[in-house]
């Protein structure tokens, strides 16, 4: 009995709500126990309609009474349904409560209460103007109670939370009275009380109940999902959206969990896991490749990491790997595929046709990517080969799906020899980019050639002053500027 | 830690018998202290943290006092976790109710980063009560405010939040010459091509290549011209900067120069001077000299720097684009650039931020565009990048024209009975009736994008939009200089008026 009294205790001088508590657990503590002494000795003064003083259970009924009996029996041959909720469903389970915390007159303190009575707390019995007749020197100034809970309204609750005061959500019991309190919170624009209020909710209402709810308030709904993700409440996140039919969020959401996952295996497997997701269509091709580029990435690096140990590959040798190919982009990976496989057939993992096939990679990004790996081995001949197309009659050309400028800019970016970019330059399509990429980088041929393409005899001899004393290309100009042929602009 | 740094440096903390300073990870904590403090933000995942280091202290059996401090206030939610995680008992909370920083003569800053994700993002109200609090406090020091104006729904609610913080107080605001009139509350969401474009004054590029924190910005060797790097202090303190932070970029090498130029001038008056004219000099005027000197060369510097970086990223060809785009003009073109840019892997917050413009300023991107232009960014920067592309859709940044916004057959059929030129300006009309929130609708009312006849003088310029090189002025100051009183000189006038002027 003693030790079911000690439990009774601890609910009693324990805050349900002890987030909102700023103030020092001592004080409080000590106030209750003034409280609980000058209830215990109510009972002397307290002059009662009933004789017997009453026991009560947790749902309110005196113990003994028909109510509490029936409930007795409902309980002790029902199974009790798993819920996850509190003491709002309160179980007839638990025993009476023992003699000393409540054994006094509850119903003449509740006279006058409309409500059922809820959860007896001690201040509201202080609160009863009755008792305040009957023991006039147990009045205190309400603000020495420290808001333990009283009567504060939904809207005075959320103004005291937003001065950060105590606050005890408890006495907000009845569905509608919750609703009231977090419709008051969204109206005061505090996301912390609105938060706070949420959770609250979360502990005392079952979740279909509340997501029933919060199907109608978006601002609260926002807040609730909020919390949840920052909380890591995984299942509980997923199940709310699942309930509001967000059906794609919930596919993303999971899809999110594969940041946290280090392993590179177990990452696959995820990854393979969330194809199956309600992803929209597009997104599914997307999770689709993320989860083949992996797979790729994995066996490709497990290869490659042997033939670098093995010493026997020059180009491993040569241009030894900084970092491992896991986890990059797919242009990464197609530029490393480049650099270090170009000359694979397509049948293998790490060629890289093999992979521009099975990721349907364009021409424009192919193009641009194995030109910068083969510039940066100064493969000159690969370059070429890569922008050169032979049409029908077996003539050569030159083409770029990229434009000529790009290329030129990737090969000196590459140190590329004059002669090298001469040729590249040559073949930018707009003049003024074209003399000024010549320019800069002094592909004198390129410049004179414009020059008397566009028949331009000034800026010709300006620029003789560019080029060396006595070479070929300064004899060129001079020749052409002396050429009777060339009908000169200027 | 940057904000405490403008307010207490390591030795002043150290005065206090602060022993070492840790930054709060998810590792234990090194030290061997009896006490420990955690300065922190209100965030669930520190009091995780904060939590194992208790609970890994109890498991160890030591014993220390823990002392927990929320700036600027703490979140019930960190008490629950705190509880949750059995360490509620073993800490003492408490509240640092910092709230604005100044950041320079006439900028205060709020210092809250994370504002801008849980709000437009997340749609969490957590720091509307900080907001309003901020205001009061503004309020209290040089208010009161005679008049408040806002726009978007944030605003409203910080400004009612704040009122009725307001009402609650008994502050007498009577009797005292308010130092701030007007108030402007402005969502961010309300003008978003402003963060988007480019930068060109020099705070600005300083900002993008350097990156100002709280202030001050770290300069390397490259800057600095010696083998070390130093913190510099950019606010109205340093002469120079305060000369050239809000000028164009292209007037300010002719600035430097000019100042160059005098400098030298100044120091070579020491050759015809005497002996008492000297010490006169070295005891008046060379340390300001001196000082002079050093600032003239490491803004010089991050010129240079500022110059060779950009240079390398074709900065001219994307202010190009960017001002095609606030036109209007060439939007097939402007989609190609930032498919190359995606393509290149030049960068992938670059490559977002053109992307994000573009849908912008034409109400969202085709879907065809849109597809494609996602494909290839997962394709450059990486597949996890789909959850990126998720949240700004999400939050409006970047999104995809829905059937309802393209040319209808009506407009189509009636586009192909008349010129092309005229087709166009039909064209306009119907899509403008066409689209919701739309930039062109908006920039055309304020006049934001600026008319020109032939080139617009920069060095200058008659209106504001020179921040952007002519093309745009900030949406935000636009407000302002309408609604205030027209007193002074466009240029006079920015001197009070940044692009975000409360953060």
């Amino acid at each position: 009995m003693s030790r079911a009294r000690a439990d009774e205790e601890e609910y009693w001088h324990s805050s349900k709500f002890r987030a909102f508590t700023f103030d020092d657990e001592d004080d409080e503590l000590s106030q209750l126990k003034e409280s609980k002494r000058a209830v215990n000795s109510l009972r002397d003064i307290v002059d009662d309609d009933d004789d017997d003083l009453e026991k009560v259970s947790w749902s309110g009924e005196p113990v003994g009474s028909i109510s509490w009996s029936i409930k007795e029996t409902a309980s002790s041959s029902s199974s009790l349904e798993g819920r996850d909720t509190s003491l709002q469903k309160g179980s007839s389970s638990y025993s009476a409560l023992p003699k000393q915390v409540s054994s006094y007159s509850l119903s003449s303190l509740f006279k006058g209460r409309n409500r059922l009575p809820s959860l007896p707390s001690l201040s509201d019995a202080f609160s009863d103007t009755g008792v305040k007749n009957y023991a006039p020197e147990l009045r205190r100034p309400k603000a020495e109670y420290k808001d333990y809970s009283n009567d504060w309204s939904p809207r005075d609750t959320v103004r005291r939370m937003q001065r950060g005061k105590v606050c005890s959500l408890e006495r907000f019991r009845s569905l509608q009275d919750k609703l009231v309190l977090l419709d008051e919170a969204v109206a005061g624009h505090d996301g912390n009380v609105i938060t706070a209020v949420l959770i609250f909710l979360k502990r005392t209402l079952r979740r279909e109940v509340l997501f029933r709810e919060l199907e109608v308030r978006q601002v609260a709904l926002c807040h609730l999902i909020h919390f949840l993700k920052e909380t890591g409440e995984q299942k509980l996140l997923l199940d709310l959206l699942r309930f509001l039919d967000r059906t794609e969020e919930v596919a993303l959401s999971q899809y999110r969990e594969h940041l946290n996952i280090q392993d590179v295996e177990k990452k696959r497997e995820f990854l393979k896991g969330c194809i199956g997701l309600p992803f929209s269509a597009e997104d599914i091709s997307h999770i689709q490749d993320h989860y083949t580029l992996l797979e790729r990435q994995i066996i490709i690096e497990a290869n490659d990491r042997h033939l670098a140990m093995a010493g026997q590959s020059e180009i491993f040798r040569k241009y030894p790997r900084k970092a491992s190919i896991l986890n990059m982009p797919l242009v990464t990976t197609l530029f490393y595929s480049c650099f270090y496989h170009y000359t694979e057939a397509e049948g293998t993992f790490s060629s890289p046709t093999n992979l521009k096939k099975t990721f349907k990679i364009p021409d424009k990004q192919y193009v641009l990517t194995a030109l910068a790996a083969r510039a940066k081995l100064r493969a000159w001949e690969d370059v070429d080969a890569l922008l050169t197309t032979k049409n029908w009659l077996g003539y050569t050309k030159k083409k770029a799906p990229i434009g000529f400028h790009r290329v030129v800019e990737i090969l000196q970016r590459n140190n590329a020899p004059v002669q090298v970019l001469q040729e590249y330059v040559r073949l930018v399509e707009d003049v003024e980019t074209r003399l000024n990429l010549a320019t800069k980088y002094k592909c004198h041929d390129v410049v004179i050639d414009t020059y008397r393409d566009l028949k331009d005899r000034i800026q010709l001899m300006a620029y003789k002053c560019k080029v060396e004393r006595g070479s070929a290309e300064e004899e060129k100009i001079n020749s052409l500027l002396s050429n009777m042929q060339i009908r000169w602009k200027n | 830690m940057s904000p405490l740094d403008r307010i207490a440096n390591v030795s002043v903390l150290k005065q206090h018998e602060v022993d070492k300073l840790y930054r709060v990870e998810n590792r234990p904590a090194p030290s061997t202290s009896d006490q420990l403090c955690f300065l922190v933000r209100p965030r669930v995942r520190t009091m995780r943290y904060i939590a194992d280091i208790v609970n890994a202290d109890k498991m160890s059996g030591r014993s220390r006092k823990y002392k927990i401090i929320f700036s600027p206030q703490k979140f019930y939610a960190c008490e629950m976790v705190l509880e949750e995680e059995g360490v509620f008992g073993d800490v003492t909370c408490d509240e640092w109710s910092f709230y604005l920083l100044p950041l320079d003569e006439d900028i205060i800053s709020m210092e809250l980063p994370e504002f801008f994700r849980d709000y437009f993002l997340e749609g969490d109200h957590r720091w509307i009560n900080s907001v309003a609090r901020a205001l009061q406090l503004l309020n209290s020091l040089y208010g009161p405010f005679s008049r408040a104006y806002g726009i978007g729904r944030c605003a409203k609610m910080s400004y009612e939040l704040w009122r009725d913080l307001e009402e609650e107080s008994e502050s007498d605001g009577q009797g005292r010459k308010p130092e701030i009139g007007n108030i402007f509350l402005m969502d961010r969401d309300t003008d978003y091509v402003t963060a988007l474009c480019s930068q060109v004054v020099y705070e600005g590029l300083v900002d993008d290549t350097f990156r100002i924190k709280c202030g001050s910005v770290d300069f390397g060797p490259e800057v600095t011209s010696s083998d070390k790097s130093i913190k510099v202090l950019l606010n109205a303190q340093d002469k120079i900067f305060s000369q050239i932070r809000n000028e164009h970029f292209s007037s300010v090498f002719g600035f430097l120069s000019q100042k160059s130029r005098n400098l030298q001038a100044q120091y070579d008056r020491r050759q015809g001077m005497d002996i008492k004219q000297m010490k006169n000099f070295v005891s008046q005027e060379l340390k300001g000299l001196k000082q002079e000197h050093r600032l003239l060369s490491l803004h010089i510097g991050a010129c240079e720097s500022i110059m060779k970086k950009k240079t390398k990223q074709d900065f001219q060809e994307m202010i190009k684009v960017e001002h095609a785009l606030l036109e209007g003009f060439d939007i097939r073109e402007s989609t190609s650039f930032i498919e190359e840019h995606i393509d290149r892997q030049v960068s992938p917050i670059e490559s977002l931020r053109l992307m994000c413009l573009l849908s912008i300023t034409e109400n969202g991107l085709i879907p065809k565009d849109y597809r494609s232009l996602k494909t290839q960014y997962l394709q450059s920067y990486g597949p996890e990048h789909l959850l990126t592309f998720h949240n700004l859709k999400h939050i409006g940044l970047l999104t995809e024209q829905t059937a309802g916004e393209t040319l209808t057959a009506m407009e189509s059929r009636v586009s192909k009975l008349v010129t092309d030129r005229a087709a166009g300006k039909i064209t306009d009309a119907f899509n403008s009736l066409a689209k919701k929130s739309n930039f062109r609708a908006i920039s055309k009312k304020l006049s934001l994008i600026p008319r020109v006849d032939g080139e617009y003088n920069l060095k200058m310029p008659r209106d504001m939009a020179y921040v952007f090189s002519g093309a745009y002025t900030p949406l935000s100051c636009k407000i302002i200089e309408q609604v205030s009183p027209p007193t002074r000189s466009p240029r006079a006038e920015h001197r009070f008026v940044r692009p975000a002027p409360l953060r």
